[in-house]
């Protein structure tokens, strides 16, 4: 499959049409999605209707836009009007938003056709996509393994040739370990930069959209078209959406880059080779390597683990069967109430906001979300120092390559410690993106992680783009 | 603090969640909830007085808009996705008892 570059090139120049792009796209989710399980719906007519006034517009010579006619799959926790959106979750069954995620309005002005919705663990919640009502989303590379999560339907649509972009959301590393999982780029970008708005709220302080993509620039590409101000969420940063694409050749001359033994430590051997081999590249295409040791790094996942599911336990609470979803008919509201949530929500989910009700219940507030809050003070210092030392951190995405389905889905601790290196960039709002670099076990791919301060996009994707380059020649 | 998890405290979480969980995913959750809580009690061990507590990565202050009327949700759609709809209102069962 093109890039999306490629992609929105010819549609634009009328040398393809979008109608054809999509056409490939919606033969290849046919061949495959029955297997996968990418896809949760596929609105097929709308990308018709989309794709078709897309193609009239470019007939009348208008500019449609950088990603003209480009197919774009969005994780099924993001709102567009009158598409099913479920967050994988029973309780949000048959729901159709009456309006659109900030991100669907921008890519739709960009040009883009949403072909569906993709898989996720519950409400975000997970790192497999095993945790979805509607079953789990299958790697592409190896089906008997997970595609990582919680955005494993959006990562997989990529991986599978189905669309050439997605959009994913990361509260933990829910963007950069399916990226890893899956052989993708996949970027958790600068808190605020992205608009929230229509992103069905996980954990509200550490949620952010970003883009998957099989290569650098097409992920810079759509980062570009998503971020910018926007007056519908209060967290969104004041300024316009930054240059990126003209940056990602950059390069990484005279960068400084420091290797983190927390980011790496765990790690499998193959994994370890990887992100070794990468610095070396980085060194040969002119930065300075420096090892740094952050140990508050290793507080992150316990800090996360009260965090995220204290947000969740109270963003949680407005699905009560009253207003949207699912209701289970009792007595009374209270009953009515009850029944609702215990029918609709997956264990996984339960699990998650007894914890965060637990970590916010009068008595315990200090000792865990309390104390959480306060590591998280300390999170932003220590990575603060870090960039006086070095421009750009670099470690493992993950501490193993695609795992098998059922491996860990028992072991809600083993689960969560797939997150252990992407976590605290979620912690202090600041940027970080997974690249594919080298291969592990039964050649499976192995995500490097480049990590940046606040708005380090533009740095993060040329850092990237040396790496990509240093793999396309081997 | 690392008081472990009894399986009366996640009973009396989950009503609190408006949850009820049956006796064996009581006793699961019991188990992996206490888990995860032993695994955080590597913060309690911190000595974190005096640190600043961070909720938000800006410290954001008040953001306001102009107080300027703008187009709403229609409340036909909107209704429309409720479970249970009335007069232009989500219907609920009853909250109280009868009128005396």
């Amino acid at each position: 499959m093109r890039t999306a570059q490629e992609i929105a090139r010819s549609v634009q120049s009328g040398t393809t049409s979008a109608i054809s792009e999509l056409t490939t796209a919606l033969r290849a989710i046919r061949e495959r999605n029955d297997d996968l399980n990418v896809f949760l719906h596929v609105d097929e007519e709308g990308a018709i209707e989309a794709a078709t006034r897309l193609d009239e517009r470019v007939g009348r010579g208008e500019n449609v836009g950088p990603l003209a006619g480009v197919p774009i799959a969005l994780k099924d926790n993001l709102c567009q009007t009158g598409i099913p959106t479920t967050c994988s979750s029973r309780i949000l069954e048959g729901w159709r938003p009456p309006y659109n995620a900030t991100v669907v309005d921008r890519v739709l002005a960009a040009g883009a056709v949403p072909v569906g919705k993709t898989n996720l663990d519950e409400f975000a919640m997970g790192s497999s996509t095993e945790n979805s009502a509607y079953g789990p989303t299958k790697n592409p590379l190896d089906p008997s393994r997970v595609p990582g999560g919680s955005s494993g339907g959006s990562a997989a649509a990529v991986a599978a040739n189905m669309t050439p972009i997605s959009l994913g959301s990361d509260t933990g590393g829910s963007i950069r370990q399916p990226a890893a999982l899956c052989g993708l780029i996949g970027m958790k970008p600068t808190y605020g930069l992205v608009s929230r708005y229509g992103l069905i709220a996980f954990a509200s302080s550490l949620d952010q959209i970003g883009p998957f993509a099989r290569n650098v620039t097409d992920a810079a590409m759509l980062l570009e078209v998503i971020a910018g101000h926007d007056p519908m969420d209060s967290t969104s940063l004041p300024e316009p959406s930054p240059s990126l694409v003209a940056h990602v050749n950059d390069g990484v001359v005279g960068k400084r880059v420091a290797l983190v033994r927390e980011l790496l430590e765990g790690s499998d051997d193959d994994v370890v080779a990887s992100v070794n081999q990468a610095v070396e590249v980085l060194r040969d295409a002119g930065a300075t390597i420096v090892e740094l040791s952050i140990p508050e790094l290793k507080l992150g996942l316990s800090a996360y683990y009260l965090i995220a599911p204290a947000e969740a336990s109270s963003n949680l609470a407005r699905y009560d069967g009253v207003r949207y979803g699912l209701r289970v008919d009792a007595d009374d509201v209270a009953a009515m109430n009850e029944a609702t949530r215990t029918a609709g929500f997956g264990a996984e989910v339960k699990r998650r906001i007894i914890v965060g009700t637990y970590a916010l219940s009068a008595g315990y507030y200090d000792a865990y979300y309390g104390q959480a809050l306060k590591v998280r003070t300390q999170m932003i210092a220590a990575f603060h120092r870090a960039y006086q030392q070095a421009d750009l951190l670099i470690g493992a995405t993950s501490p193993s390559v695609a795992f098998k389905f059922g491996t860990k889905t028992n072991d809600p601790m083993a689960m969560y410690l797939n997150d252990v290196f992407t976590i605290p960039t979620n912690l202090a709002g600041e940027a970080a993106v997974s690249v594919p670099f080298g291969t592990g076990e039964v050649g499976l791919p192995v995500g490097v992680q480049l990590l940046g301060p606040g708005r380090s996009e533009a740095q993060l994707f040329a850092a990237a783009r040396v790496l990509e380059i240093a793999e396309e020649r081997s | 603090m690392t008081s472990p998890l009894r399986r009366d405290d996640v009973a009396h979480v989950a009503k609190l969640a408006r949850l009820s969980l049956s006796e064996e995913e009581l006793d699961l959750f019991t188990f992996q909830l206490g888990e995860v809580l032993e695994h955080a009690a590597d913060l309690n061990s911190l000595n974190l007085d005096g640190v600043v507590a961070t909720a938000h990565p800006f410290g954001l202050i008040n953001v306001v808009r102009d107080d300027v009327v703008t187009p709403s949700l229609n409340r036909d759609q909107v209704l429309a996705m409720a479970p249970d709809a009335e007069d232009g209102r989500f219907a609920v069962p009853r909250i109280m008892g009868e009128a005396p």
